[in-house]
């Protein structure tokens, strides 16, 4: 029997999967919700309505793009009125300065602005759009505003390099809170990842610059960082444990404890239009799957860390073991762990444990085969 | 980094006081603090018009039953604490 639960606290509203970015590192699913799917304004003001009286605190706007919804102004209303606190998880297009003006009026709490690199090359090519010059520019308009600022640069191989300058862009903004969000490899990322994971050196380098920044910064800027988890002793708690603190609803209203979640055979997904949030968190059977502990198998079954990590991330272990109930590879205990190590082995230069590179890995300028994210019908 | 006495903590940008359910919280990106007797009384003069002295006086009068310094101490701590989450500015 699943364990008595909480009350659900943050709601992400996956307002659509349309985007003007193609970014390599997307963590949507390679099935995109079609445009005609996506929920009305009216529905959705009434999910607000809903995740408040189930105890809600904060609703994350996302998508795909926020912005490219036409009702956003409204949406952010709404979710205000609710009783929410409201941050727009967004690429910054597209806008323009009475948009944002509008947005801030209307109670938006907090503007988390995504950079896909420092470099304006790097940008492009890993976003396979023209986007950093606008991001930079929405930076300046955010400067007119009192509103929580979090500039998101999404790391990887490609972009860890560029440490040093991202910190300039985050000094110049003036910005609250900083994440180096390293790429975790769910949909489009997943299928990129090979091209994304950073080397150790990588790593090391990147973990030592920002001790010194967080120094720098402390007092202004909040910097938040984690490697990437196939680099980690043990798995993270992904989304806190599933089905304990947060909602997510798709563009089409469905409700899934987790972005990946569908990536998981034979899971019935409940629908916002049907079906009220508090009854869809208590009892539908997407959110009851993976409750309490009686899912766990070995290791997880009596580790304890158990009610700490909860036996990492359902989704992972589906999808690098075939098997939704296995411990996450990622952890150091995981009878899997040596599939992550064999990918680790590869990125890290196919070289074996205990020989060092003798120079800096060299990023390789040749062109690479990504596959962009895709626009849904 | 210590605290100015003479500075009037203020909620940061993106932060404000907010309830559910009759529980006051702090919220604040990504995060949301649930506030309950004295960081709900410092929270809650945290509007740039109160000194952390003011602060420290009028909850060493509230707690008079507790040691002064130790509130005082205490109140440091989270205000310092509050900053470093850049939950709060203090204004000088």
């Amino acid at each position: 029997m699943p364990t008595a639960i909480n009350n659900p606290l943050a709601l992400v509203a996956e307002l659509t999967h349309r985007c003007p970015l193609h970014c390599v590192y997307c963590s949507n699913p390679l099935e995109l919700q079609s445009r005609s799917n996506e929920l009305s304004t009216e529905i959705w003001s009434g999910v607000f309505k809903e995740a408040a009286a189930a105890g809600v605190l904060q609703a994350d706007f996302t998508g795909g793009e926020p912005l490219a919804r036409p009702d956003i102004v409204d949406l952010v209303r709404n979710a205000r009125s609710a009783g929410l606190y409201v941050s727009l998880i967004t690429s910054g297009l597209p806008l323009d300065e009475a948009k944002l003006e509008a947005l801030v009026q209307a109670g938006l709490d907090h503007f988390q602005l995504s950079f896909q690199g420092a470099r304006e090359e790097t940008a492009n090519d890993i976003s396979g759009t023209k986007s950093q010059q606008r991001k930079l520019r929405v930076l300046q308009w955010l400067k007119r505003y009192r509103i929580g600022l979090t500039l998101n640069f999404v790391i990887h191989r490609r972009n860890i390099d560029e440490l040093e300058e991202m910190l300039a862009i985050v000094e110049d903004s003036g910005a609250g809170r900083v994440e180096f969000a390293s790429v975790q490899y769910y949909g489009w990322a997943f299928a990129n990842r090979d091209n994304l994971l950073p080397t150790r050196q990588q790593l090391d380098r990147c973990v030592k610059l920002l001790h010194r920044a967080e120094e720098h910064l402390s007092g202004k800027t909040r910097i938040v960082f984690v490697v990437p988890d196939y680099y980690a002793k043990f798995p993270k708690p992904c989304v806190g444990g599933w089905g304990r603190k947060l909602m997510l609803i798709t563009p089409s209203g469905d409700a899934l404890p987790c972005h990946a979640a569908p990536v998981i055979p034979g899971l019935k997904f409940a629908n916002v239009k049907n079906r009220s949030l508090r009854e869809i968190w208590e009892h539908s059977e997407a959110f009851q799957k993976f409750r309490g502990e009686d899912w766990m198998q070995e290791p997880c079954k009596s580790c304890d860390r158990r009610a700490q990590d909860f036996g990492g991330c359902r989704c992972q272990a589906m999808l690098l073991t075939g098997d939704a109930n296995a411990t996450d590879p990622v952890c150091s205990l995981a009878p899997q762990r040596p599939k992550v190590d064999a990918v680790l082995a590869k990125i890290n230069d196919g070289r074996t444990a205990g020989a060092e590179l003798a120079s800096p890995v060299v990023i390789s300028a040749d062109k690479i085969n990504w596959l962009y994210r895709a626009n849904p019908v | 980094m210590s605290v100015d006495l003479n500075s009037r903590p203020r909620l940061a940008a993106g932060c404000r006081m907010g309830e559910n359910n009759k529980q006051r919280v702090l919220l604040m990106p990504e995060r949301a603090l649930r506030l309950n007797g004295p960081s709900l009384e410092i929270v809650s003069r945290c509007d740039g018009k109160y000194t952390v002295a003011q602060i420290i006086g009028e909850l060493q009068l509230l707690y008079s039953k507790a040691e002064p310094h130790k509130v005082e101490q205490d109140i440091l701590g989270y205000l310092e604490l509050l900053q470093k989450e850049r939950a709060l500015d203090f204004d000088v």
